[in-house]
């Protein structure tokens, strides 16, 4: 547990750590909320300077973060201009809605990506192998922004689903089962979408990492003595093979979330990625902040996750840390 | 090594000709990647026909004009009343190649008033084709260049890191930590978020090529550091470094060297990442925009609902990206088995 704890308190470093650069770097930038403001001509000098002093935009740059850590303390992780309301309550159905969508998407490209490189390393060299290696190369070779449109071309010409947004209009006054109907619907392309971004590299390390472990010398002697092939690739090959595939469910978080974030963006899904990128472009730093944080904590949530499965299925990091 | 260079070579050539191809735009294009044609607003690709003769053998291409079906503007039938063969080597639109040779001598044309779209047009009624051509220049270049800034940086940072050790070390890799914490897009956003928003083209384009390098050195940099570290105890740096020479001399004669490998690699593994997050900030407004014609801005025109359900053109310049991401990753392959030869 002493090793769970380390990786906690660590993760937390590096969130602090994040929380300051940032800040730092804002304080190099140009402009702020209010540079967009100033070109309104009803506005007095007296006016942009009073504006000023209430967002507190006028103190020097420690001040700004103490400010930022004390709201931070009191869960509210800052001040939106853009929005009037503490960025907490902004970020969290935000949060929320990115997480409806990424974790059943993950789920459902581990329960296929596994099953397909076993089978796939299974045979390797057989036709059934090359022809899941061609599908990866062309699917990695895709574009994310492509794909995503391409999905909604079909959606649109079959009119079968929902083009955007995560319920549709009176929402609230259906029923229970026809809520998770729609709810269902629309989930289904933007799932789709990261599904198929995620699963070529899935089906490549697992098939990899596989028959790394099918040419071990213990799965020569389970052979030799007779244990069936599914049997030996399903229980003895994937458990060896655990730690890479583990190690990788970690890594492969940061680049689920920043697809995440092209899909959310042009299938409407009102998700982390819409808003950082509207908080950009309104110069809502505090949002900015939130928001690359939020995902931050997310990415370090998962490698944690990671972290404590590894624990679970490899005795040697308990041995090495107990 | 010979019979592994040579998948290697073939791909280096196709890439080649790629990256040529997109910097000799200006000849092979048929049109200026600006020019409007404004009563062909998304006019569908056009099509070739070819007049064949059989005595004397004759084969020649030629279309047809298009113009707007009467009473409905927003669709095309070819003008049958006269056929415009196409010309090879044809003068059109001024140019200049590599900004110092100026020539308005394209690869094939038709004669005005009929037009050759071989992607169709958009919006504006400007040749996809020429567009896609001209906005490789942007993202295939960005692409590179940010990749070449990236690991340069990271070069500097992980042999700094692999050489000196101690605190060198520990700073300069729980910098990389910070920003291995952070998802990529998420990073790249943030640190656009602190440049100003509306940029002209040409000074996007060199921001973006600043951001990617800046954004990208940490993951190179930790490969780099793991071979400096163990490359500064081989035996002949050890023996260089008895013999007098200085920490400069070794890092670049003795063990900056032994990296070239892994450099090279990682080039081909980080090109077509960068290329894909120059597309991926210009389609989402926060690169080079209109009216310059990068990829990323070319995809973000065909989301329109109105072009989702009618323009399917539009989407050509996203499969542009396909044969360059297959072959660099192709590429990347090859080297890896080169270096492997035993895996």
């Amino acid at each position: 547990m002493r090793y769970l704890a380390r990786r906690l308190a660590h993760g937390l470093l590096v969130l602090v750590g994040i929380s300051i650069l940032s800040f730092v770097f804002t304080g190099l930038a140009p402009g702020d909320f209010l540079s967009d403001v100033r070109l309104d001509p009803r506005l007095s000098r007296e006016t942009m300077a009073a504006l000023r002093a209430r967002y507190r935009l006028d103190q020097p740059l420690p001040r700004r973060y103490l400010d930022w850590v004390r709201s931070v303390s009191r869960g509210e992780l800052g001040f939106s201009l853009a929005y009037n309301q503490p960025v907490a309550s902004l970020l969290w159905p935000r949060a929320r809605n990115t997480l409806f969508l990424t974790v059943p998407a993950t789920t459902l490209a581990w329960l296929i990506a596994v099953p397909l490189g076993a089978w796939s390393a299974s045979r390797p060299g057989r036709w059934g192998d090359r022809l899941c290696a061609l599908i990866t190369t062309a699917l990695l070779a895709v574009p994310e922004p492509l794909l995503v449109i391409g999905l909604l071309v079909i959606a649109v010409r079959t009119g079968a689903f929902p083009t955007g947004g995560r319920v549709s209009d009176g929402f609230g006054d259906l029923g229970h089962w026809q809520q998770t109907a729609d709810l269902a619907a629309h989930l289904f392309l933007p799932v789709i979408a990261l599904v198929v971004m995620l699963l070529p590299i899935l089906v490549r390390h697992v098939r990899a990492s596989l028959i790394d472990v099918l040419s071990a010398p213990f799965i020569l002697a389970a052979r030799g003595r007779g244990v069936p092939p599914r049997r030996l690739i399903f229980r003895d090959a994937l458990r060896a093979a655990s730690n890479p595939l583990i190690s990788l469910l970690g890594l492969s978080i940061g680049a689920l979330l920043s697809t995440s974030l092209v899909v959310e963006t042009i299938m409407g899904w009102p998700g982390l990625g819409p808003l950082l990128l509207d908080a950009i472009a309104a110069r809502d730093l505090h949002v900015v902040i939130g928001a690359v944080l939020c995902s931050s904590v997310l990415l370090l949530t998962g490698n944690l996750i990671a972290d404590g499965l590894l624990y679970l299925a490899d005795p040697r990091i308990r041995s090495d840390n107990a | 090594m010979t019979v592994a260079s040579r998948p290697i070579a073939v791909r280096l050539g196709l890439l080649s000709a790629l990256y040529a191809a997109v910097l000799l735009a200006g000849p092979i294009a048929p049109d200026a990647p600006g020019s409007q044609h404004r009563d062909l607003p998304f006019a569908p690709p056009t099509r070739l026909h070819v007049e064949a003769t059989l005595r004397p053998l004759h084969l020649r291409p030629f279309v047809y004009r298009m113009v707007a079906r009467p009473g409905r503007p927003d669709e095309y039938e070819e003008d049958l009343g006269r056929r415009y063969p196409v010309h090879f080597l044809i003068h059109g639109a001024r140019y200049t190649v590599a900004g110092m040779i100026g020539a308005d001598r394209h690869l094939f044309g038709v004669d005005a008033p009929a037009t050759i779209f071989l992607f169709g047009s958009d919006q504006f009624g400007r040749d996809l084709f020429s567009r896609v051509l001209f906005g490789g220049q942007i993202s295939l270049v960005a692409g590179a260049l940010g990749a070449g800034l990236a690991l340069m940086v990271a070069v500097a940072l992980g042999a700094l890191a692999g050489f000196y050790g101690g605190w060198v070390d520990e700073a300069i890799m729980r910098t990389a930590e910070l920003v291995l914490a952070l998802p990529w897009l998420y990073l790249l956003l943030a640190i656009r978020s602190l440049l100003p928003l509306h940029l002209d083209p040409a000074r996007a384009f060199l921001l973006i090529v600043t951001v990617l390098g800046i954004v990208g050195w940490a993951r190179p940099a930790r490969l780099i550091r793991g071979v400096v570290r163990s490359g500064r105890r081989r035996e002949h740096v050890v023996a260089a470094r008895a013999s007098g020479a200085t920490d400069l001399y070794l890092l670049w004669r003795h063990v900056l060297p032994q990296t070239s490998g892994l450099l090279v690699t990682q080039l081909a593994v980080l090109i077509p990442q960068y290329i894909l997050a120059e597309i991926t900030l210009s389609f989402l407004g926060l690169g080079v925009g209109e009216p310059a014609p990068s990829w990323g801005a070319l995809l973000a025109a065909a989301q329109r609902y109105e072009v989702l359900s009618s323009y399917w053109w539009m989407l050509l310049p996203g499969f542009a990206l396909v044969p360059v991401f297959l072959l660099y990753h192709a590429l990347a392959n090859a080297l890896h088995r080169a270096q492997e030869p035993l895996a």
